[in-house]
């Protein structure tokens, strides 16, 4: 299995408090990578310096790197990164504007004008989310219109228009209802034949339900890293079974 | 309280109204003035305030939203965005008759501009700035950073996300500002009396002089010439303002339902 991202003995911090302490892991190509932990442990600050956005962030410093296929991340264009490593957010932000302008806004950034590309892009980003059923009848209405879950759905569209390598998604399905969560899972089941895909999670049932490799992060360390099934029934620290358990956090 | 306002309003539409109604007529709007504006019409000073205020929004909205952009997306908050917002604020604060002395000396006699629209554009473009400033730093501050940042993160760069993202959102809020300064410009007197002068004629060109509606209605009544007309002009003026805000209201309204909410 290729080796998609691999951060070597990264560390990051905010002033002299240390958010994340000498970080090393590797993520492959193509499979669901999970990031579990309390809050405050570091992996939301794992994925901003995955692709670049806490770059330039007042009175931080980090140490160690992160390659995407085996290239120092900082050697990239902050925006051609950005393209190869998309984003999704915790709260879905869709932009003012129509359902379809919001997905095509990534492309059109790029420079395609092309209408009949962009209803392409559009289309297919749509089905990928599994959104497209529910509003191919009303692109042009309000984004904003959207339900919760919808809106999550969309922002996953408008992050797979650009057509990224890596996606990463930072509790995506905080806020949502069960069946908005299923929708979601369902797509990044099938998302991760064709992605490589970060999920962070505070749900450790979801993590155990759709990810090949699960990362325990506590305090900014990487406390334990394996498989769901190593994780979940045999893990080789307490701390990752407290948390598991509900015992911490 | 807000009765109290309404009252104020009101009375002093009507008092002026009352005055002034009787003159107002199609000749009155769209004739030409005779014997210093004693007969005749207002035209001349129709087009006049017309010129003077579009110059100077040209002028002042390009030069003030560029600002606002700088302040908020360029600087980090430190001593010299204090010192630029603070001598905004200064700005805003000066007696509009010192930018007209202001105007008078530099653009009339130092670049040799004359009493001109060109003069009186400028000098009304240097008043309203601060305002135009302003208010397009609080409309582009109000726009949620998380919309940026969903721009970042698609690869957006910093001038695409600004003018795609961050720009629009701030309009209907920048609007506001555009619109608070075109009824100032409308309004007033003493920054053009001493740049744009008091020319009677229709103007032709940006280096003519002329006279707005309120420099007008000051002539008019200052010079005793026709307390009837100065009250007729005064009732254009007012409707004029109305209609400006009643516009602002309009364009807002528009854009914020079109837009699905946020801003403004």
């Amino acid at each position: 299995m290729a080796v998609k991202i691999r951060v070597e003995n990264y560390s990051f911090y905010f002033g002299a408090k240390p958010v994340l302490k000498n970080i090393n892991l590797a993520i492959n190509a193509k499979e669901i990578f999970s990031i579990i932990g309390p809050a405050h442990s570091g992996k939301t600050t794992l994925l901003r310096s995955i692709n670049r956005m806490n770059d330039g962030a007042e009175n931080s410093r980090r140490q160690g790197l992160i390659y995407l296929d085996g290239r120092d991340i900082h050697t990239f264009e902050k925006d051609v990164l950005r393209r190869r490593v998309g984003m999704i957010f915790a709260t879905p932000v869709s932009l003012p504007g129509t359902i379809f302008n919001n997905v095509a806004y990534g492309p059109k950034l790029k420079g395609i004008k092309s209408r009949g590309k962009l209803r392409e892009l559009v289309e297919k980003s749509l089905r990928a989310a599994y959104l497209w059923d529910e509003v191919k009848d009303r692109l042009s209405d309000l984004a904003l219109r959207l339900s919760g879950g919808q809106q999550q759905r969309l922002c996953i569209a408008r992050a797979l228009a650009v057509e990224p390598e890596v996606l990463m998604m930072d509790e995506p399905c905080s806020g949502l209802d069960p069946i908005s969560m299923a929708k979601i899972e369902t797509a990044l089941r099938q998302l991760k034949n064709e992605y490589t895909i970060i999920l962070v999670t505070n749900n450790t049932k979801q993590a155990a339900r759709i990810a090949d490799w699960i990362a325990f992060f506590l305090s900014g360390e990487l406390i334990e890293l394996g498989t769901p099934e190593m994780l979940f029934t045999k893990p080789k620290d307490k701390r990752t079974d407290d948390y598991i358990a509900g015992r911490i956090g | 309280m807000t009765m109290i306002t309404l009252l104020v309003l009101f009375f002093i539409i009507i008092f002026v109204v009352s005055k002034g109604i009787r003159v107002v007529n199609s000749e009155f709007l769209f004739g030409l003035p005779e014997r210093m504006g004693k007969e005749g019409g207002i035209l001349p000073t129709i087009i006049g305030t017309i010129y003077l205020t579009v110059l100077a929004i040209i002028i002042a909205t390009p030069l003030g939203v560029g600002s606002a952009i700088y302040l908020t997306e360029y600087t980090k908050e430190n001593i010299f965005t204090k010192i630029i917002r603070f001598g905004a604020d200064c700005l805003a604060g000066i007696p509009s008759i010192i930018f007209g002395l202001f105007g008078f000396i530099l653009f009339v006699i130092k670049f040799g501009l004359g009493w001109s629209i060109i003069s009186g554009g400028l000098t009304l473009a240097f008043m309203i700035l601060p305002t135009i400033i302003r208010t397009s730093e609080e409309a582009i501050r109000a726009v949620p950073l998380s919309y940026r940042e969903v721009s970042t993160a698609l690869g957006g760069s910093k001038w695409q996300t600004i003018s795609q993202v961050v720009l629009p959102n701030a309009v209907p809020g920048i609007l506001t500002g555009v619109i608070l300064s075109i009824g100032r410009c409308i309004a007033e007197t003493a920054c053009v009396i001493f740049t744009a002068g008091s020319s009677l004629r229709i103007p032709t060109s940006l280096f003519d002089s002329s006279r707005t509606m309120a420099v007008h209605f000051y002539i008019l009544t200052r010079e005793g010439i026709s307390m009837e007309r100065a009250y007729g002009t005064a009732v254009i003026l007012i409707i004029s303002i109305i209609l400006v805000n009643f516009l602002a209201y309009w364009i807002m309204y528009r854009f914020i339902r079109r837009k699905g909410g946020h801003g403004g």
